[in-house]
């Protein structure tokens, strides 16, 4: 389901860290609740970030959703394979669908995310409340 | 009461299928204090109706029984029999915003077909399902400007655009903290071309002309698109007599990255002003700021060509406080008048109706040139609407003419105080010969 | 696929409407060199070009060239591609898709109305000016409220005039304020219009109800919050019972309550908002005083203002001289100003006093009417349908999809299948505080056995569901085309027709 070895927030981005790399994406519970994705709009390589900024937008027929980076960085890679073709983000979110690499600027935000189980909790409890 | 098909028995049977005693039960959640009942007279039949509107009718001069040359906005053109009938089908009538697409293809179909009209008379690659009118098209056009060219605050206006549109800039503007800046015309009526390139600079997002602008002159649509370019603006192009676009410069043939305006001259009457038609196109790479509904091609489940809304995610019901605008409603059904208009008259209909508006426009300013007393003030070449400089006030000139049945033109001195011998004269193709000469004969008596 | 229907079922058989599907080629394509749909009397003034040669166009490649009969079969054939009201209900909720009576065309098509012109001298304008007085008149009667502006196109414009006219009230007293407060089950032209106004938008949480809680209002609203915007009875179709107590707050901080009348059609002529301590209410000629949608337009969004808040109408006005005559008003230094050009959309000012005359002082029929059948519906599919809020509702009600989720069936499905049946879908995804919404509307022009069918169609898809899932997640089945790839058309943009290079 959400893999163990990634961070994830509560407005649905997963990060995964390698060093001071972070990959960032959108989890399969948010690609579900969106729908068919129909366009990426995502930031330049170069431009800094700083946690829970707005970095882009994600578009379905029915939705738009912001995305919010989880960790504070410098964007060094955007997935343009994904702006091309949007549907890999539905196909392969934790994968393939990623859409941001950034150059993490500190490792002290981690410890503010929540663990795969934390978040699988978390939606549980958002899908109650409906 | 004739539109309210429930009768006694089924009311019953209904009240006691939802469990309560009377529809006024149905109503407890609305306080007493509040509750008052409706102070009107009682209700009217139809034939009453009928005679009631027909006496308010009757006290309107009206194009059809007049000699007409009222312009500055709005223009009274040929509406056809097959598109003013084609209204009164229900299907067209009576149907709603095209949300499901399966039982709505007919209105996005036209909607497409409009969308393309557009293109085809502005030469852009995308326009919109249709604004409210100029004004707010205009407005609208500003603000996709704005959000296109980020981090600037200006809009450089020619004071030839239609003061009623730039007086909808001005509130529009002064909520969102925008200025706009006006340039003069020079002595040939249209925007004078240096003065709008000084007035552009790094704070510009835009810069909107007028053609033919609010004097009836027709302007280069270079001059706006070179000033704006020069400084990384947007070039808008505003029309609000929309039959010219088949005989002037298309807009997107000449640098302008939005067109926008009014397009009522397609096929709409006037209705004293509304309902009118907006209309908005632009270039295909600020296609996705476009505001307003928007209609695209794709297939349905079994490959058939299908047309549905589109880019959606721009408008309000889904972007809220973030959407391109707030508009929902749109004016669907003067798109469709207009699309039938514009499909009938075509290629070469429109281009008859355009020189014929202006051939008949410049006879009447030739003949009214040479009356004693009268002059033509600007010299620059105009489509089908002209300004005329009377020896005397012109409102109450115009008022004596009107008793008579000469609608001869509209006071300048309704926007510019020191005008008050100026009125702009508008012919078209419904004009005839003697109505023509009846005016000017009229105008000589005066003198 | 064909569905089984019982044989004295109230259920319209599905292939009854549109068995099979057509394809209109686009009037472009109708195009044929040479041919001609118009006529013109010929020139009868010299013939000249009187602009210079680089003011001026080549042809316009690609425009049609039909006849008068390709044009009158291709609109009609056009046309039976869509669903309408007078076909059969169209219960969108938040729309009120209403009977529109047929003299209203009749009336608004007299050249006195449809061949007049704005800005002709006001003495020969006098039957317009007179209509546009009567109408604002009428309006006031039915809101309570001091006067009207009929300059607003649409609904979404009526909510920025009535924003707009809060704002310069706050500034005329020195502080525009920054801040509108709006419930997170409104429409969402209402954030998008105060964020026009140059407003932030702070939402407001639903309670358990469905409806505002009070503490909840209190604690939001400060010095700093210009208004309260509120859809009276909100978009869940409940009356705010404590809607006094909600004025109270909101003016006890100097703030103004604005209410959003889409809803109107649930209590005109019975209830009048200026009694509910309502500063500026926008009404939609489309929805309750039935002016014809048109597939999408036009509307006209007439505003209704306190008298606090008259200073600040749009100009011009239409006033009243002693002598009975009528002027338009443009001398009003405090004005917003103008949203547009003109007195606004005056062929639907016609129709609606056509419709507002023919009740009179009957005019509460309407909203009875309107409330009967929507509670009807709510009875009938009460239990079938998920009811998240249960509190009682006026002109409209909003149920989920939550049970057939279960079985993998959502909204849009649902809607899609009840096309089969012969109905247009109620709205759905909207409110979005209900997940899986489906807002139904049905009117008071809906009769008996017309609510009937529909909540047999609506029983008989939930029983689908339930039995045979694919029926209604492949549906529709028999409307002019099947169900239509949106992903595909936002993905690849095609928005028009080009000719043929």
């Amino acid at each position: 389901m959400n893999p163990k070895d990634l961070h994830y927030t509560r407005s649905h981005e997963w990060v995964r860290i390698d060093g001071d790399i972070g990959t960032i994406g959108i989890t399969d519970y948010a690609q579900k609740e969106l729908g068919e994705i129909v366009y990426l709009e995502l930031p330049e390589v170069g431009h800094v970030f700083n946690e829970d900024e707005e970095f882009g937008t994600v578009e379905s027929v029915k939705a738009v959703s912001e995305l919010f980076t989880p960790l504070s960085g410098e964007v060094v890679e955007v997935n343009k394979g994904a702006i091309s073709e949007p549907g890999i983000v539905n196909d392969d979110p934790f994968g393939d669908g990623w859409l941001i690499k950034l150059k993490l600027s500190t490792d002290e935000e981690v410890s503010k995310l929540l663990s795969a189980e934390d978040y699988e909790t978390y939606v549980k409890q958002e899908e109650k409340e409906r | 009461m004739k539109f309210l098909p429930t009768s006694d028995a089924d009311r019953e049977q209904m009240l006691r299928a939802i469990g309560v005693a009377s529809v006024d039960d149905l109503f407890d959640s609305i306080p007493a204090e509040v509750r008052k009942p409706a102070d009107l007279p009682p209700p009217l039949s139809e034939i009453e109706v009928r005679r009631m509107m027909g006496a308010l009718a009757a006290r309107n001069a009206n194009a059809r029984e007049t000699a007409f040359f009222l312009g500055a906005g709005i223009y009274h053109h040929w509406v056809s029999a097959v598109a003013d009938q084609m209204l009164y089908r229900a299907e067209w009538l009576t149907s709603y915003t095209p949300y499901q697409p399966e039982v709505s293809q007919g209105t996005l179909q036209s909607i497409f077909e409009f969308q393309t009209h557009m293109c085809l008379l502005t030469g852009l690659d995308v326009a919109n399902a249709s604004l409210y009118e100029g004004a707010s098209a205009l407005v609208e056009a500003l603000l996709m400007s704005a959000r296109l060219v980020r981090g600037r605050n200006k809009a450089v206006l020619s004071a030839a655009i239609h003061p009623e549109y730039r007086e909808t800039v001005r509130t529009y503007f002064a909520a969102l903290g925008l200025t706009a800046v006006e340039v003069p015309v020079g002595p040939d009526g249209a925007t004078d071309p240096d003065a709008l390139r000084a007035a552009v600079d790094d704070d510009t997002f835009a810069v909107a002309v007028q053609s033919p602008n609010f004097y009836g002159v027709v302007e280069d649509w270079e001059s706006g698109s070179s000033a704006a370019h020069a400084k990384g603006a947007l070039s808008v192009a505003v029309v609000a007599e929309a039959v010219s676009l088949a005989l002037t410069a298309a807009p997107g043939e000449r640098g302008a990255d939005v067109a926008c305006g009014e397009a009522q001259s397609l096929g709409v009457p006037m209705h004293f002003g509304g309902p009118v038609l907006g209309f908005l196109a632009c270039r295909s790479e600020h296609q996705r700021q476009i505001p307003g509904r928007l209609v695209g091609e794709t297939r349905d489940a079994e490959g058939r060509r299908a047309f549905c809304l589109t880019l959606s995610t721009r408008e309000q019901h889904i972007r809220r406080e973030r959407a391109t605008s707030n508009i929902c409603t749109n004016q669907g059904l003067m798109a469709l008048a207009a699309n039938i208009h514009c499909s009938l008259l075509g290629k070469r209909g429109l281009r008859e109706v355009a020189v014929q508006s202006h051939a008949k426009a410049e006879y009447v300013k030739r003949e009214i040139g040479r009356t004693a007393g009268y002059r033509i003030p600007f010299s620059g070449p105009t489509f089908n609407e002209f300004v005329v400089e009377a020896p005397e006030p012109a409102a109450p000139l115009l008022s004596r003419l009107a008793r008579r049945g000469i609608l001869a033109g509209v006071p300048l001195s309704r926007w510019e105080r020191e005008s008050d011998r100026r009125f702009l004269v508008a012919a078209t193709e419904m004009n005839t010969r003697e109505e023509m000469d009846r005016l000017v004969a009229a105008l000589g008596e005066t003198a | 696929m064909s569905v089984e229907v019982e044989e004295n079922s109230t259920v319209q058989s599905p292939d009854r409407l549109h068995p099979e599907p057509r394809h209109e080629p686009l009037i472009f394509e109708r195009s044929g060199e040479g041919k001609v749909g118009y006529s013109l009397p010929p020139l009868d003034v010299p013939e000249t070009v009187a602009i210079p040669a680089n003011l001026l166009r080549a042809e316009i490649a690609g425009e049609t060239e039909v006849t008068e009969v390709e044009i009158a079969r291709h609109f009609t054939r056009l046309s039976r591609l869509n669903f309408s009201i007078d076909e059969a209900l169209y219960p969108l909720g938040s729309c009120t898709m209403k009977h529109n009576p047929r003299v209203n065309e009749e009336v608004a098509r007299l050249p006195g109305f449809a061949a007049a012109h704005p800005l002709a001298p006001e003495e020969v304008s006098q039957g317009a000016l007179e209509l546009a007085w009567r109408l604002e008149r009428t309006l006031c009667e039915l809101t309570g409220l001091a006067r009207v502006t009929l300059q607003p196109a649409a609904g979404a414009q009526g909510e920025l005039a009535g924003i707009l006219m809060v704002r310069a009230a706050h500034e005329k007293r020195g502080n525009p304020r920054t801040t509108v407060l709006i419930p997170d089950s409104a429409h969402g032209t209402n954030p998008a219009s105060a964020h026009f106004a140059g407003y932030k938008v702070r939402e407001l949480k639903s309670n358990a109800r469905g409806t505002l809680d009070l503490h909840v209002l209190e604690e939001a609203m400060t010095e700093d919050v210009a208004a309260l915007m509120l859809t009276v009875p909100n978009t869940l179709g409940i009356f705010e019972n404590q809607i006094l107590e909600i004025a109270r707050i909101v003016h006890a901080k100097g703030g103004y309550l604005y209410c959003d009348g889409a809803n109107f059609n649930s209590f005109v002529g019975v209830a009048k908002p200026g009694a509910m301590g309502i500063d500026v209410m926008h009404m939609n000629l489309h929805k309750t005083f039935s002016t014809p949608h048109g597939g999408g337009g036009p509307g006209a969004g007439p505003v209704a203002v306190t008298e606090r808040l008259v200073p600040y109408l749009p100009r011009p006005t239409v006033e009243r001289r002693e002598d009975g005559s009528f002027f338009l008003d443009h001398d009003r230094p405090d004005s917003i100003g103008r949203l547009r050009t003109f007195l606004g959309n005056f062929g639907m000012f016609v129709r609606a006093l056509s419709y507002i005359a023919q009740y009179g002082n009957r005019i509460g029929e309407v909203a009875r009417g309107a409330v009967l059948n929507a509670n009807y519906v709510r009875a009938g599919l009460s239990g079938v349908y998920h009811l998240k809020y249960d509190a009682p509702t006026m002109h409209e009600v909003v149920f989920s999809d939550k049970k057939q989720s279960e079985h993998g069936v959502h909204a849009m499905d649902i809607a899609k299948r009840l096309m089969d049946f012969g109905f247009h879908p109620p709205t759905i995804s909207f409110p979005l505080i209900v997940h899986g919404a489906l807002m139904i509307e049905p009117t008071e022009t809906e009769a008996r056995p017309g609510l009937d069918a529909f909540v047999a169609a609506m029983r008989e898809i939930a029983r689908e569901c339930e039995e045979a899932p694919e029926v209604v997640l492949k549906a529709p089945h028999t409307t002019p085309v099947r169900r239509v790839d949106e992903v595909g058309a936002a993905r690849n943009l095609v928005l028009r027709w080009r000719p043929e290079s």
